[in-house]
């Protein structure tokens, strides 16, 4: 098996010899003094599930909503399948979309919801309604045809807006937080079958969240937008072990960051001297910056090891006092507290159902972590 | 200040004298049915008895007498000669309006004025509805105000103001006449077309009112769902928008044809001779011939007529509420 095709075949983001499926250049829209989405650039290459990740008001829906064709651009261009987008109605568009409150037609049935796009390109009653309950027995509501969407509970209703949304097999679909209102063991469900169904389909999916586990595991790339702007794009475990700035590792996940200046700086390590953490961080890996450069050091709550003694080894190891452990099920997460008064967090699983000699509250003890825990950030 | 009360002053109640007193009353309405809940229920069914149902009653009465020429100008419709009751029922008022074509005639011809001027209103009602209920705030209350605005002022002399507008040497002829389209002036006033145009005019807000209310609920989701599947803007209408606003369009189409059926001002201002509406009808009936039964009569079949509309919008209303 050759591997870099099959690289290049599953993520043609990286070969870049593909042309990308969506091409969002300089994208900027304004509303009246409000920059909602600014000067982004985006490639989406078929058979993407890509996710637009941010909190409410970073624009990301209204991108959404300009390659739905509801929005204008103030400024820049949108290419769908290599076609200019401007000027083009929703209505004459290769994409569907999913809307966040669904959107589902209240006075018809669901037979009725989901017939509607095939109706419209005039498909006759018969071979649109074949159509349209072979789309339902894909979503699992068969037996619902009759019903009107008030009679559906929400996790019906969520996939019956999927349902409409797919039934004119669209080239892209556009989700408007999908999963929203759905609570958190149908979402988790729900965010497997819909990845089967992209999947299966072969249909390229835009998805905006805020949820950040639900990008984590819809997507194949994600872009994190913050105040209007794309702040990084990557690979779920790219975002997470690799943020580009000090945003996005702070947005995604939990994360202890500290503040210092470069006293070291060679071509395998370097060193920080951080007030914040109360000593030095050893890098182990050479970054690119000068000698007493500001900083930042980022490193995961689940990077961190937590021991009574001083690890012989360790290269970064600091005295911490254990403030408080909140236990959530699967790990335990300990509030430290470091002699500079800083507060850190450490995540640790519990592997077993009783630790009895564990550590807890109010014990003096050490952290520590690798040298190839962390992230330095420059931004 | 001081604690000393006056001699004469009423003795405050205190809060136990007045909560049993309550209580008391409470225990008394209770025993004949009537608690917290059908009290408050009660007061529009006392209203509707006083000011509806007993009139009504009078008027029905009326209409079963005989007329005379008299102070008041019936015979009582029951008499006690000391032994028996006798009841002197007559029927002879409804023969005679189904006989004579002119009650028919004017019948007919009400609800064809009343169902044309609804279909009108709510052909210029509609948009203007729309666009309000589209509009953004600021925007919006301004409008909603100005189609409020004409209730501000009477409304006889509103349709007194539609004579000065109509009339040949009017505002409209003039106004014609000076730009030179016509020579000689239009006659629009005493036409069924001013009825019309009166109607129309002086209904319209309750045409409005209801659309508005009913398409400001309308979800903008919606609308963008339709047209995100393929939906033209007019298949979007025909779609989405107007099943949706249907409740509206009912609501609408009955506060003007109801109220436009019954309709005596316009008919009598701006409406010919051969306008006969059966408000002008009863008007004369009552007013002019003094035949109060038959009058009475009449007004009692326009209730009749009346109330099969209503009973439809309720049945629609009521499916509308059952989906």
């Amino acid at each position: 098996m050759n591997q870099t095709v099959s690289v290049a075949s599953t993520k043609p983001w990286i070969a870049g010899d593909a042309p990308p499926f969506v091409r969002i250049h300089k994208v900027s829209k304004k509303f009246g003094d409000f920059t909602a989405v600014d000067d982004v650039s985006l490639d989406i290459y078929k058979g993407e599930l890509f996710c637009l990740l941010g909190g409410s008001g970073c624009g990301k829906s209204t991108l959404l909503r300009m390659l739905a064709g509801f929005e204008t651009p103030t400024d820049g261009r949108i290419e769908i399948d290599g076609q200019d987008m401007a000027g083009i109605p929703p209505y004459g568009r290769p994409t569907n979309m999913m809307f966040q409150s669904y959107a589902l037609f209240p006075h018809m049935t669901v037979e009725n919801n989901v017939a509607y796009g095939l109706r419209r390109d005039g498909m006759g009653r018969a071979e649109a309604m074949e159509r349209v309950s072979e789309m339902l027995r894909m979503v699992q509501l068969g037996g619902f045809a009759g019903r009107k969407p008030h009679q559906l509970s929400g996790g019906q209703r969520q996939r019956v807006a999927l349902a409409r949304s797919l039934i004119k097999r669209p080239k892209l679909l556009l989700l408007d937080e999908p999963l929203g209102a759905l609570d958190k063991k149908l979402r988790e469900e729900t965010q497997f079958e819909l990845i089967k169904i992209q999947e299966s389909l072969g249909v390229t999916f835009i998805v905006v969240t805020h949820d950040q586990e639900e990008a984590m595991t819809l997507s194949t790339r994600i872009g994190v937008m913050n105040a209007g702007e794309i702040v990084q794009v990557g690979e779920p475990n790219e975002i997470y072990e690799h943020p580009s700035n000090r945003f996005v590792a702070d947005f995604i996940g939990s994360v202890n960051m500290f503040e210092g200046r470069v006293t070291e700086d060679e071509p395998e390590y370097i060193k920080i001297d951080s007030a914040e953490a109360g000593g030095e961080i050893y890098v182990g890996h050479g970054v690119t910056c000068t000698l007493n450069q500001k900083l930042w050091y980022a490193v995961r709550p689940e990077k961190l090891r937590l021991s009574r003694e001083r690890p012989a080894a360790a290269s970064n190891a600091f005295p911490v006092y254990v403030e408080d452990v909140a236990y959530m099920g699967n790990s335990s997460i300990f509030q430290l507290k470091l002699p500079t008064g800083r507060y850190i967090r450490a995540a640790k699983p519990n592997l077993s159902r009783y630790d009895e000699d564990g550590i807890t509250w109010h014990e003096d003890v050490w952290v520590s972590w690798d040298d190839t825990a962390g992230v330095v950030l420059t931004l | 200040m001081t604690d000393v009360t006056p001699a004469d002053a009423p003795v405050p109640m205190r809060d136990a004298d007045r909560s049993t007193a309550w209580r008391g009353t409470a225990a008394v309405l209770r025993r004949v049915g009537l608690d917290g809940r059908s009290l408050v229920i009660a007061i529009p069914f006392v209203w509707l008895f006083v000011f509806f149902l007993i009139p009504f009653l009078v008027v029905a009465k009326l209409s079963l007498s005989e007329p005379a020429i008299a102070i008041p100008p019936y015979l009582p419709i029951w008499e006690w000669d000391g032994l028996r009751l006798i009841l002197n029922l007559n029927f002879e008022n409804f023969a005679y309006l189904w006989s004579d074509a002119l009650y028919v005639n004017a019948y007919v011809f009400s609800i064809r004025v009343a169902f044309v001027s609804a279909l009108f209103a709510l052909l210029i009602g509609y948009p203007m509805a729309y666009f309000i209920a589209r509009s953004p705030e600021p925007r919006r209350t301004l409008l909603l105000t100005l189609v409020i605005l004409p209730f501000w002022t009477s409304f006889l002399l509103r349709v007194y103001a539609w004579q000065g507008f109509l009339r040949s040497n009017g505002v409209i002829n003039n106004f014609l006449i000076w730009t030179g389209i016509i020579d000689t002036p239009l006659v629009m006033l005493q036409t069924n077309f001013a009825v019309y145009l009166g109607i129309v005019y002086t209904y319209l807000p309750f045409m409005i009112l209801p659309l508005y209310a009913n398409l400001v609920k309308l979800e903008e989701s919606l609308l963008e769902a339709s047209s995100d599947l393929g939906g033209r803007p007019l298949a979007t209408f025909f779609h989405v928008t107007l099943p949706l606003s249907t409740p509206g369009i009912i609501a609408g189409f009955m506060l003007v044809f109801i109220p436009a059926i019954g309709e005596f001002v316009i008919p009598e201002l701006l409406g010919g001779p051969d306008t006969l509406m059966i408000g002008r009808v009863l008007w004369h009936e009552f007013f002019s011939n003094r035949d109060w039964p038959v009058a009475s009569a009449v007004a009692i079949a326009m209730l009749v007529v009346l109330v099969v509309p209503i009973m439809i919008l309720r049945a629609a209303q009521a499916k509308a509420e059952a989906d």
